[in-house]
């Protein structure tokens, strides 16, 4: 029986459901220490003076000048310290690390360190620090709009939000084979890899990273890791101890990456008639202190930043700067939630502009096959934004809705919305990913460094590689990644775990049936051995990118779906409550049909806190309320009946048809809601959207 | 003092103030219940005491002093809430599992789905949209 498109069992569901998972913080290594991270108080300034107030019996204790290898943290830029030397960009900037025994003793050591404070800044349209910038024309937009009939403008603000995986990071290093291994809670076991080696300065293979089961990501647990893990190795090597650093939840939401604020600004220029002529767009992002993944954000942001529409003339300007709050990083969406938000209020504030029904502006306007988005990409049978917007406007009954809605309490709003599958442009050629398999007394096992982090990345590998070999899904073994003995298949991101990673294994697995011709793979290990098959990313043919430019096709493919947001509003609080969300999604084929309609449930409601609830109260360049008692997040009271509807219009660059998912579901729900609200007749262009927000836009409406 | 956990006595030797949570999942080596908050806002650590769930990252050990403890390893491992978490996809990420299974006990035969979302009301789950996990426990 094919396993594909099937619901089998999560390969680890038994252990989810039994607490026989292990996770970072369950693991005890024989005399472990704990070890703790001192970090600055003041957003910006010089250290003056560190001095340690505590007896030193049993303290392993590590600065700057311990660092092994080069003090940075490896990503794109090596702008930012492992270990502060002198000079401080923001608030929680590791400084000094301390290790003992004894938790308590641990906790109690005081550290006292002196500044001299400079000027911080946090205002990113003051800032003059350029991270990156990008620009990408199509036609010529200023001509275009000075003949347009009308013209829109307007200006789009979202805050930070915070992941809020339930299990804070953490990592343990132990020092073995001379080397150093870190097992960890994180989502990229080769990102870290690479980190530790230039932070510790050892060769490749001393260095092992495994991943241990992971109390979900969402992009949290991308880049971030890699500081805590070389801080955890160095401790470790120089106690020659094991050390185990985990972040308690204070710490992880005061100290670790945020999804990247954002200033959107649109110009556009449509016929009378409802037809986009012109899209001027700029995109500014807060980086915070340090690059970190901010190129990369901004990057995909700008590609998304036109939404999945059809016009000639477009012009986004884009730019990346930095400021004195921790750095900004990976979160689910990856820029495109910010972008999207903008342009899918800037099409209702159009629609209302023409008196225009605005499920309407967006069918003429949606990209159809055969067009070109914002890139230039021509976009292939598999573009089904129509088709998602029909059918959730349909099954949704918005013009009914709308219309018995008005004048009421409840407002129903739409967001139609795409997301490219993989690393954008050149990056999947670049990384070169690698996955293998091998044979086994059971049959077949998985080797990736792919990583499940909740998302069911084991599950689904397998079932793709059970179908393409022809043998029961049972058949096929999975385990944590070890870069000790799997092929770096690259980061587990950018939705590109199915698509990108799944399409190496398929190839894996055809090659590997032609070797053992009809055997069953068990049948082949106890004949002649193991036999292992590796397979390197190939680049599907005709897809052609300029990363100079910023012309081409920037993903193999894309996903399109269409969200539909009713809300209530309480006339006495302005507090906004989602009643009910339909959500219909083209991931091109659902592998396993409940992991997928899990990630679209799961997407959707962290979308709609970032629209609504989640609010990062900056003050000095900390986040206030880095605790789960007032960063609030969804609850069951807060999440609303949902209508998931999975279309699946195939597409030939991934495994049987599949494109990525579990990215897109969080760029739709912020907008669907603020149109929602918006039909309430309530002017809202900035989340989240919350009461004092609203009371603000109801104050000016009345 | 002395615990009962999952049908077994314990004394334990440990602070009056020592967390109920820090107990169990060291000294009587049960790391099936899990820390998120520290701060009884998440749920993750939810056990029953005498029946009754609660926050273990909130009870100092002395306040369970001779009470019935049963955390996620008590249910064994063929629970219907087990189960039906297993098939219906409520487990993702897991981190939030033990706790939500622990919370759902508490709930009476044949709920609704208003008597789950308000009985879960104190669970966090990042992963699911909580959909998958009502799913499970009005279908198990
Ligand atoms: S850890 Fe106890 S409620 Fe979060
Ligand atoms: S399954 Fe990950 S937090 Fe609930």
């Amino acid at each position: 029986m094919p396993a594909v498109g099937t619901n089998v069992p999560r390969k680890d569901s038994t252990e989810k459901v039994t607490g026989t998972a292990r996770y970072v913080d369950d693991l005890v290594f024989p005399g472990m220490l704990h070890a703790r991270t001192i970090r600055s108080t003041i957003p910006r300034g010089r250290i003056r003076d560190v001095r340690l107030s505590f007896d030193r019996a049993g303290f392993t204790i590590i600065d700057h000048r311990d660092v092994t290898g080069r003090n940075v943290v490896a990503l794109i830029e090596d702008d930012q310290p492992l270990l502060a030397e002198r000079e401080i960009r923001h608030v929680a900037e590791p400084i000094l690390l301390l290790a003992h025994e004894d938790l308590d003793t641990l906790r109690r050591a005081r550290v006292d360190i002196d500044y001299e404070p400079l000027e911080p800044l946090f205002d990113p349209t003051r800032s003059t620090q350029l991270l990156k910038d990008l620009r990408i024309v199509k036609g010529d937009v200023e001509q275009a709009l000075a003949g347009a009939e009308v013209v829109v403008e307007g200006e789009y603000r979202t805050g930070h939000q915070e992941q809020l995986y339930i299990e804070p990071n953490g990592v343990i290093a132990v020092p073995e084979n001379g080397g150093v291994t870190v097992h960890g809670s994180l989502q990229c076991p080769f990102y870290v890899h690479k980190a530790l080696r230039i932070a510790l300065g050892l060769p490749d293979d001393r260095i092992r990273v495994v991943q241990t089961e992971t109390g979900g990501g969402f992009g949290g647990k991308e880049e971030y890791p890699s500081v805590i893990a070389a801080h955890a190795a160095l401790l470790a090597l120089k106690a020659k101890r094991p050390v185990k650093l985990i972040y308690d939840r204070l710490e992880d939401m005061l100290a670790t990456t945020k999804r990247h604020p954002s200033i959107v600004r649109h110009r556009t220029g449509v016929t009378r008639d409802g037809r986009l002529v012109a899209m001027d767009i700029e995109v500014l992002m807060d980086g915070g202190a340090y690059v970190t993944l901010s190129p990369v954000v901004l990057s995909r942001g700008a590609i998304h930043a036109a939404g999945p529409y059809r016009c000639d003339h477009v012009r986004i300007e884009a730019r990346a700067v930095g400021t004195n709050t921790p750095p900004n990083g990976a979160f689910r969406g990856f820029g495109a939630p910010q972008t999207q938000f903008a342009v899918e209020v800037q099409m209702e504030r159009i629609a209302e502009a023409l008196s225009m029904d605005p499920a309407r502006l967006r069918e003429l306007n949606a990209l159809r096959p055969g067009d070109t988005t914002a890139t230039g990409q021509r976009v292939e049978a598999d573009c089904s934004a129509l088709q998602v917007l029909q059918q959730a406007v349909e099954r949704s009954d918005f013009h009914g809705k709308r219309e018995r809605y008005a004048g009421t309490n409840r407002g129903i709003g739409l967001s139609l919305f795409f997301h490219g599958a993989g690393f954008t442009g050149s990056g999947e050629v670049k990384l070169a990913s690698r996955a293998a398999l091998c044979t086994t007394e059971r049959g077949v096992r998985i080797l990736v460094g792919s990583a499940e982090i909740g998302q069911g990345t084991r599950t689904m590998h397998a079932q793709i590689v059970a179908d393409s070999l022809g043998i029961p899904y049972e058949d096929v073994e999975t385990g944590l990644p070890d870069t000790s003995n799997v092929p770096d298949s690259g980061p587990t991101v950018a939705s590109r775990t199915c698509m990108v990673v799944g399409g190496i294994l398929q190839r894996c697995a055809s090659d590997l049936r032609e070797r053992i011709g009809d055997m069953h793979p068990r049948e082949h290990f106890t004949k002649h051995g193991a036999t292992v098959v590796t397979k390197e990313y190939e680049p599907p043919h005709g897809i052609a990118w300029d990363d100079d430019t910023y012309r081409g096709d920037a993903y193999a493919t894309y996903a399109w779906a269409c969200d539909v947001a009713e809300v209530e509003m309480d006339p006495d609080t302005y507090e906004i409550r989602p009643i009910h969300f339909t959500a219909v999604q083209d991931i091109g084929k659902a592998i396993h049909p409940v992991l997928v309609a899990g990630q679209i449930e799961g997407g959707t409601a962290q979308g709609i806190g970032y629209a609504l609830i989640e609010e990062v109260v900056m003050r000095e360049g900390a986040m206030a309320n880095a605790q789960m008692t007032n960063y609030l997040v969804p609850t069951t009271l807060d999440t609303p009946t949902m209508d998931v509807v999975i279309v699946e219009t195939p597409s030939h660059h991934g495994p049987f048809g599949a494109k990525g998912v579990g990215e897109m579901p969080i760029d739709g729900p912020a907008p669907a809601i603020v149109n929602a609200i918006r039909h309430l007749g309530l002017d809202i262009r900035q989340i989240p959207a919350t009461p004092e927000r609203i009371a603000e836009a109801a104050c000016v409406s009345a | 003092m002395r615990l009962r956990v999952n049908g077994r006595d314990w004394e334990v030797d440990a602070p009056p103030m020592a967390r109920l949570l820090d107990v169990l999942r060291v000294q009587c080596e049960l790391p099936g219940t899990k820390e998120g908050c520290g701060e009884g806002e998440c749920g993750a650590c939810t056990v029953l005491v005498d029946g009754e769930p609660v926050c273990s990252c909130l009870v100092p050990v002395a306040h369970a002093d001779g009470a019935e403890v049963t955390t996620i390893e008590g249910l064994g491992g063929d629970h219907r809430l087990q189960r039906a978490f297993a098939e219906h996809g409520a487990a993702q990420c897991g981190i939030c599992t033990p706790g939500m299974i622990m919370a759902a006990l508490a709930l009476p035969s044949s709920p609704s789905l208003d008597d789950v979302r308000v009985a879960l009301a104190g669970n966090i789950c990042r992963c699911t949209g909580y959909h998958a996990i009502y799913r499970a426990i009005l279908r198990a």
